[in-house]
Formats: structure tokens, C-alpha cells, sequence
């Protein structure tokens, strides 16, 4: 996961990370992970600049995956911001760079939210439904999604 | 190329609140 230099890239310009190591670090380890319920590695946390918690990875992923999970991550900060423009901006450049992974019809559907959320124009809320008449469908996101049909 | 994770996690989240910017906190236990 953390070799691929999309990773890199993508950690260096939008985070400051910080790693805190079951045995190298296990006091920070024992403290930290009492206060955000990490109970397993690898987990991983992306933090708003306040240290809340807005997403949350554990376990292994492949490349694509774990990319499109940290770019989620840092969606779901600016949408929590209210930065709707570029929350889904973001959102939206998931389903296009990795339209496979796991991420990509939650993306979908907060991209739909984004625009709602700054206009109160239900329009963008129906788009979203109508795409996923198109894609996803056996998802949950199909399902939420669908009330705005 | 890699990332410079910093185990300083008191002083990252100092920074990130100072710099409005966003932390990724890694729980892991790989070998370092």
C-alpha cells in the first residue's frame, strides 16, 4: 500500500501523517488507539485538522482500493467543511479514476449530496438516482439513492 | 520515494489544528 507513489503523492500533498507502531511506539499505541477504538492494524485514520475522525481504513487493500479509500477520506473532510464544491469534486474524481473499487458508489452517491447540500436543488439528488439505474445497482448505495428517484 | 510518517502524534495534531490541514494517523505494525 504505502511503496505506490500515487500514495505518496496523494499523503504528502493532502495530510500530515503520522504513525504510531503496535511495538515501537506502544505506549502512543495503547493511548491513541484507547482514544479513536483502533483495535487492529493496519488501521488507518484520516483526521480533520481538528483530530476528528472522518474516515477510517482497516485491514489491507490493494493499490486501487486503498487509493480510492484515502481519496474518499479526504472527500468526506472537505464535505464535512462544507467545501461543497470541492467535496464533490473530489467525490466525483473517484468514480472516474477507480470505478471498480468499493469506494466508487459511496463516492457516487455523496457526490450527489454535495450539490444538494449547497443549493437545496433536489435535481442533483435525482441524477444521482438515475445513475445508479446505470451502475452499482446490487450496492447499498443503489439502495439509498433510490428514494430520490 | 516514501512517506514521512512522524511518530510525534502530539506535535502533528498541534500542527494540523495551527495549519487547518488534514492528519493521516497509521495504526500499524509493520517492520520499520
Amino acid at each position: 500500500m504505502w511503496p505506490d507513489p500515487r500514495v505518496v503523492k496523494f499523503v504528502t500533498e493532502n495530510f500530515l501523517p503520522a504513525r504510531v507502531h503496535v511495538r515501537d511506539d506502544s505506549a502512543l499505541f495503547q493511548r491513541y488507539g484507547e482514544k479513536y477504538g483502533a483495535q487492529w492494524t493496519p488501521t488507518i485514520l484520516e483526521l480533520d485538522a481538528e483530530g476528528v475522525e472522518r474516515h477510517r481504513i482497516e485491514g489491507f487493500l490493494p493499490n486501487d482500493d486503498f487509493l480510492a479509500q484515502l481519496m474518499l477520506g479526504r472527500a468526506q473532510i472537505a464535505f464535512a467543511e462544507q467545501k461543497w464544491d470541492e467535496a464533490e469534486r473530489r467525490f466525483r474524481e473517484i468514480v472516474e479514476k477507480f470505478p471498480d473499487t468499493d469506494a466508487a458508489p459511496e463516492a457516487l452517491y455523496w457526490a450527489g449530496v454535495a450539490p444538494y447540500k449547497a443549493t437545496h436543488d433536489n435535481s442533483s439528488l435525482k441524477q444521482t438516482a438515475n445513475a445508479f439505474r446505470d451502475r452499482y445497482q446490487d450496492t447499498s448505495w443503489a439502495k439509498k439513492a433510490s428514494i430520490w428517484a | 520515494m516514501e512517506i514521512n510518517f512522524r511518530h510525534d502524534v502530539d506535535a502533528v495534531l498541534a500542527e494540523a489544528k495551527q495549519q487547518h490541514k488534514p492528519v493521516l494517523l497509521d495504526f500499524s505494525a509493520a517492520p520499520m
